[in-house]
């Protein structure tokens, strides 16, 4: 089943695929620059409470606020077999 | 071959002899070193220029700003070290040095430094570079760790898929650099073939982008390449926006807006057009690890990252920097003060015996004593900033940024000011300059207001001789809470500041975690002299300057400070010190920090009439502990040191907010101590 998330409800070790990036033009080059571009698949590492995320895109790993990783919107990918790195 | 002595690659062979049909280039290249943070850029700058390196400021603006020289029979390479960016967008002063420099200044060459462990994502800025006017060479740093996480890269096939010459390189063990130069000056001579393949946007927009170009071609400035602007406004970068609005006529301008209009997302496939270029670029140049590979990096951070356990590592890692500062550098420090410093003033005064009274004062008491005493804080910043840059040369610092974000949070702040506001303990100097990591120009100023209530050595050391005057054995308990007060005000100063000045509004919390990798020595250690350097600098000029300056007023025109303008200031002020417990003594011991916190002790001693060992004394009889408490609050609360004020000012750009900051901490320990002095004065009776 593939359904369209915020980034920041994936659960650690679940990975997705970018589909939209919400936000102004600003914010959306600095974080398409960092690798989160349409169709780049991301592995959340990270997610605790309502503190920052730390996510692994194009095999680095960054930090995004809450807020921020809302404005993400990914594809969840069923093979989620737990498997890391990408 | 004539080399530069202090360079360091004196020893190896770079150079290749000119001949007859092979003349060297005479003069000067320029080179620019390009790459995004983290890669190792500054190992290679460092190794290239050596002590020959001169930092400063791009002209106008608080970025820093790197050169150096690299020299060999008799041609010279001047090596410009661009900010670390991850792309070229308008969206920051760096990004913007950066582009510039490149544009309007044109390098021979640009080096971009990547690290081949992330390859992909570095690769990023190189396509951005592709579009300027500019070689490119491809510096692949890092090989050795991207070899260690199973990842094998084969440079040949990545230079003949790129088109521009591939130099791998393991900038921490200095290999590769003799290459890298060969190569800069095999390219710019003509001999390296050069035959760049540019990246296309996505095809669904091919055709917007040719349609823009036709329409912006005759008006593009020089030295603009027109297909580079088409491309940035489509990505509706700001400054070329503006910048082809001024020189359009109306009617063209509206045709390129409607057609912006109609591809308001246009940045994404910009930039996905990249990552599909980047991705068959390296497809068959690298081979990737079996899957469930685990790296150490990933190991170490299950901790370092843990909600709980990364928070006391954290406290573990930052107890251990402050142990060594102070059980190594303090012991220092206290010998520089009794023995060199004390000794120079003796010396000097044996000399100056025959001078008249206000020379000798002027010289003893206002500059070597004034200077002298900032000086002796050397060994604790030396200490503190090089366990600092340890820790961010490891990799650690990002990890302590994303641990401490939930309670930066809390002040209007987000995880990266930690490192700044942390370096206040060892000065508040740094911890204003070190401000500059933060991107988003509101949080990096409020962390800059909110930097001067970090105890710093200096204001513990008024504490240090002062709480043991008004509380024997329970100094200890007074400092620490001292301390605590400084940190209580400062998250209330933020939230309240934030709130004010800010509406509350937070910045965008984007930040890499890199890789942890062994520290470069050499990097820590230019690093820390030139933090080191930055504060000795304000010492020889902003401190000496006022210090003669304040010495001067508390000497004439009477000759005793007690009739000196600023006794006479002192007194003036007195019905307003009532309300804190401060007679006018203690009024003119607060003026006299502003230079040096320190300062405090020492004009005490003077107005109280005390050598320094019986000032405890002295103090205990004319002085109640509620004022003893009161005058310690508003040291440790009270306005930035000169030093720290100058400081301010160059990094905000403006007098406005100095003076915003100034005055909210004036108020902030003035209400502080007049708060602590009447309720110790009930609590306690007088």
């Amino acid at each position: 089943m593939e359904e369209l998330v915020e980034l920041s409800r994936l659960a650690p070790r679940e990975r997705g695929i970018v589909h939209t990036l919400v936000g102004g033009r600003g914010f959306v080059s600095r974080l398409a620059a960092l690798g989160f571009t349409v169709g780049a698949p991301v592995t959340m590492v990270r997610n605790h409470g309502q503190g920052p995320v730390i996510v692994l895109v194009r095999d680095t790993r960054i930090a995004l606020g809450r807020g921020e990783a809302a404005k993400v919107l990914v594809r969840r990918r069923e093979d989620n077999d737990g498997a890391e790195g990408e | 071959m004539a080399r530069r002595a202090n360079s360091p690659l004196a020893s190896c062979d770079c150079c290749t002899p000119a001949s007859a049909d092979n003349p060297l280039p005479t003069g000067t290249i320029t080179v620019a070193l390009a790459g995004q943070p983290n890669v190792g850029k500054t190992t290679v700058f460092n190794l290239l220029t050596g002590l020959s390196q001169h930092v400063g400021n791009w002209p106008g603006k608080t970025v820093e700003q790197k050169t150096g020289f690299y020299a060999c029979d008799g041609w010279t390479m001047r090596i410009v070290d661009l900010p670390g960016t991850y792309s070229l967008t308008a969206n920051s002063v760096e990004e913007q040095v950066a582009r510039d420099f490149i544009i309007r200044e044109r390098p021979d060459v640009v080096v971009v430094i990547v690290d081949a462990a992330t390859l992909e994502r570095n690769l990023y800025l190189l396509a951005e570079l592709l579009h300027l006017p500019a070689r490119v060479i491809l510096g692949l740093n890092m090989v050795d760790v991207a070899e260690q996480q199973g990842l094998h890269i084969e440079p040949h096939v990545l230079q003949a898929a790129l088109g521009i010459p591939v130099v791998p390189m393991v900038a921490s063990r200095n290999q590769g650099i003799c290459e890298l130069v060969r190569t800069i000056v095999g390219l710019v001579r003509g001999e390296i073939p050069y035959a760049p393949r540019r990246p296309e946007i996505r095809e669904d927009h091919q055709q917007v982008l040719a349609s823009l170009e036709e329409i912006v071609g005759p008006y593009v400035p020089s030295p603009y390449p027109a297909d580079w602007v088409s491309l940035k406004l489509l990505e509706g970068d700001s400054e070329i926006t503006r910048l082809v609005q001024e020189r359009m006529p109306q009617e063209a301008w509206e045709q390129i807006q409607s057609i912006l209009h109609r591809h308001e997302d246009a940045v994404l496939a910009v930039a996905g057009g990249r990552y599909d270029w980047i991705g068959r670029m390296v497809r068959a140049a690298v081979a990737r690890p079996r899957a469930g590979h685990i790296t150490l990096t990933e190991r170490v951070d299950r901790i370092a990252t843990h909600p709980f356990w990364g928070l006391v590592l954290l406290g573990a890692v930052l107890a251990v920097a402050f142990w060594l500062t102070y059980a190594v550098a303090l012991p220092i420090q206290r010998w520089l003060g009794s023995v060199v410093v004390q000794g120079i003033a003796e010396q000097v005064g044996r000399w100056l015996a025959p001078a008249p009274g206000w020379l000798s004062g002027l010289i003893i008491e206002g500059i070597i004593g004034g200077v002298g005493s900032m000086l002796t804080f050397a060994p604790i910043l030396t200490l503190f900033f090089a366990t600092m840059g340890f820790l961010e040369d490891v990799g650690y610092m990002a990890r302590a940024a994303y641990v401490m974000d939930r309670f930066m949070h809390l002040l209007g702040l987000h995880g990266k000011s930690f490192l700044p506001l942390f370096l206040g303990f060892g000065c508040n100097v740094p911890a204003v300059m070190g401000t500059r990591i933060i991107e988003e120009r509101r949080a990096r100023l409020l962390t800059i207001l909110l930097a001067p209530l970090v105890p710093c050595p200096a204001r513990m050391a008024v504490v240090a001789v002062l709480a043991p005057a008004f509380f024997g054995t329970r100094a200890p308990w007074v400092s620490g809470g001292l301390v605590f007060l400084s940190l209580f005000a400062l998250a209330l100063s933020g939230a309240l500041l934030n709130w004010i000045l800010f509406r509350g509004e937070r910045a965008a919390f984007i930040m890499e975690l890199p890789l942890y990798h062994i520290p470069n020595l050499r990097t820590i250690g230019l690093l820390v002299w030139q933090r080191l350097l930055a504060f000795l600098r304000k010492a020889g000029t902003v401190i000496l300057a006022v210090s003669i300056v304040v010495w001067a007023l508390s000497h004439f025109p009477g000759g005793t400070i007690e009739e000196s303008l600023l006794g006479r200031l002192g007194r003036w002020l007195s019905p307003v010190g009532a309300w804190m417990g401060f007679d006018w003594r203690m009024i003119v011991a607060l003026l006299t920090s502003f230079i040096a916190k320190e300062n405090a002790v020492a004009t005490l001693a003077v107005l109280y009439g005390a050598g320094r060992e019986s000032l405890p004394a002295l103090l205990r009889a004319s002085v109640s502990p509620a004022s003893g408490l009161a005058f310690l609050v508003a040291t440790m609360l009270f306005i930035p040191c000169v030093a720290t004020f100058t400081v301010m000012r160059q990094e905000t750009g403006s007098w406005k907010w100095t003076l915003i900051g100034t005055g909210f901490l004036l108020l902030l320990s003035l209400a502080a101590a007049a708060l602590v002095f009447q309720l110790a004065r009930l609590l306690g009776g007088a």
